[in-house]
């Protein structure tokens, strides 16, 4: 018999949907908006469907880093960014000509194909031998021993990007 | 399905606590306004003013929503719903009592902070949206301001969560069982404790944009900063946020540094210890906003980035050695 709508399986169907809509409509939005900032509160839509979509699937901890990191530092600095850049008036997205979108489209499709061969295709492990449950401990545990160097190399490139930012004020200072 | 319903039941009470605090601490701000200038504060509608709040209430709820012209008009719509919609989420997980408690999550105190940094996607976007050039002035101060006070925050926290080892509330909360083992304490984990308490107290001012430290509206340079266009609700739900806000704020006080809902002498916890303690310091938040003036921007950025986080840095440091020591 198929799960009734207020049955527990179909609340949470309702809610895996209403994820994945908000996320699908944020990336819309995040491509298809004319006004920048206007792509961006569909880019912080889609962070906040796909944080929603990390909880639904048992990791909370992947949401909220989710949330903290890209709600709360990245599309602020992009919004800093906007604000600095050029007044609203100069900020329209240009209209591209007919023939880009249909090529767009077809390279899209094209990807679209390939990842969804790839994930038909591949060999999953079951969920029953997953090796442990995503929580705060086991993800702190295999950032802190198996996949420490890993960890240290993605601290580097943000010292990388930290001092290019510096070089880039720094002339841009000198210049005036 | 009797966890949908309980779910259900949680989010109308804390939406109405939220809406009720809101209220009510408007009217504590007013009168306590009044009394330290030596004058009485609203005395008008009802008992000491007490029917103030409703009044107030009726009359957002029935202005018109005003939309300038050249607006962008969604954005200036979403805004006032995403400055409310994550403070009444991070209310999901404060433990009032052992057992009042919306959602008990192992991570909630990671919860709070994720849903407090949407808060800043609001005031941004109500800034901007607004086309006016106080109201982008303001919202870029907001920001700047509350990015930068959220590192020392999160540093203090992460002192707290090395030394109960849980991001639990609760469990937190369940571990300060009586006032000699509040951390707020230096003999419990780290002799810096009062130093965390007091970087945490001032970063949580901050972050809720109230005075010595709300430059983003201040009202004398700024009209009403990143709020200045919102009429009616619009404006009612920014300011509901707010004070969800300090609310949440103070909770987290309580729970981290005060030891929540336990009793001080250990008899009868409860969810009246927990609010006792709260009210307490949401009246330290009022009566600190009409003692001392408001700083300027750069002593401000500078108070953070140059006094708090190497403070909070060498605080962090100081109890990772004393907790692989002892």
């Amino acid at each position: 018999m198929n799960p009734t709508l207020l049955s527990p399986e179909g609340l949470s169907g309702l809610v895996f949907l209403g994820l994945v809509a908000v996320t699908i409509c944020g990336a819309v939005i995040a491509t298809a908006a004319k006004r920048l900032i206007r792509c961006l509160t569909g880019l912080v839509a889609c962070f906040m469907g796909v944080a929603g979509l990390y909880y639904y699937l048992g990791s909370p901890f992947v949401a909220m880093m989710q949330l903290l990191i890209y709600v709360g530092a990245i599309a602020i600095v992009i919004a800093f960014g906007i604000m600095l850049a050029e007044p609203d008036e100069a900020k329209l997205v240009k209209k591209k000509s007919g023939l880009s979108g249909v090529l767009s489209l077809i390279a899209g499709s094209a990807v679209a194909w390939g990842l969804a061969v790839a994930a038909l295709r591949a060999d999953w492990m079951s969920p029953a031998v997953k090796l442990n449950d995503g929580s705060v401990r086991d993800v702190g545990m295999s950032l802190l021993t198996t996949y420490s160097m890993v960890f240290e190399l993605v601290s580097v490139v943000l010292l990388v990007a930290i001092l290019g930012s510096l070089a880039l004020a720094r002339t841009g200072r000198d210049k005036e | 399905m009797n966890e949908v319903i309980r779910l259900v039941i949680y989010l109308v009470a804390i939406i109405a606590f939220a809406a009720l605090n809101a209220a009510y601490l408007v009217w504590v701000e007013r009168k306590g306004a009044g009394h330290i200038q030596r004058r009485i504060g609203p005395k008008e509608v009802g008992p000491y003013g007490l029917l103030q709040p409703l009044a107030d209430g009726a009359k957002l709820m029935s202005k018109q929503i005003l939309i300038p012209r050249g607006v962008d008009v969604p954005l200036f719509m979403i805004a006032p719903v995403l400055a409310m919609v994550p403070a009444i989420m991070s209310f999901v997980t404060i433990p009032f009592s052992e057992t009042l408690v919306a959602r008990d999550i192992n991570i909630g105190l990671l919860m709070i902070f994720a849903f407090a940094s949407v808060n800043i996607m609001a005031l941004l976007l109500g800034g901007w949206a607004s086309r006016n050039k106080y109201a982008v002035i303001s919202a870029t101060r907001a920001v700047s301001q509350n990015v930068s006070y959220e590192i020392p925050m999160l540093i203090t926290v992460i002192t707290i969560v090395m030394i109960s080892g849980s991001m639990n509330l609760n469990e937190i909360v369940m571990q300060q069982t009586n006032i000699l083992k509040w951390y707020i304490w230096p003999w419990t984990g780290n002799f810096l404790g009062p130093i965390s308490f007091l970087l945490f107290f001032t970063c949580s001012l901050a972050e809720t944009n109230r005075a010595p430290f709300d430059l983003g509206e201040a009202e004398s340079e700024l009209i009403a900063g990143f709020h200045t266009e919102y009429a009616g609700m619009g404006f009612g739900m920014f300011f509901m946020g707010e004070y969800a806000n300090i609310v949440i704020g103070c909770s987290l006080i309580t729970i981290l540094f005060l030891g929540g809902w336990q009793c001080p002498f250990g008899l009868f916890p409860g969810i009246h210890w927990f609010l006792i303690k709260l009210y307490a310091l949401c009246w330290t938040f009022v009566w600190i906003r009409w003692t001392y003036p408001r700083t300027t921007l750069w002593g401000l950025l500078n108070l953070s980035w140059k006094y708090l986080i190497p403070i909070s840095l060498v605080n962090l440091i100081l109890t990772a050695g004393l907790l692989k020591v002892m």
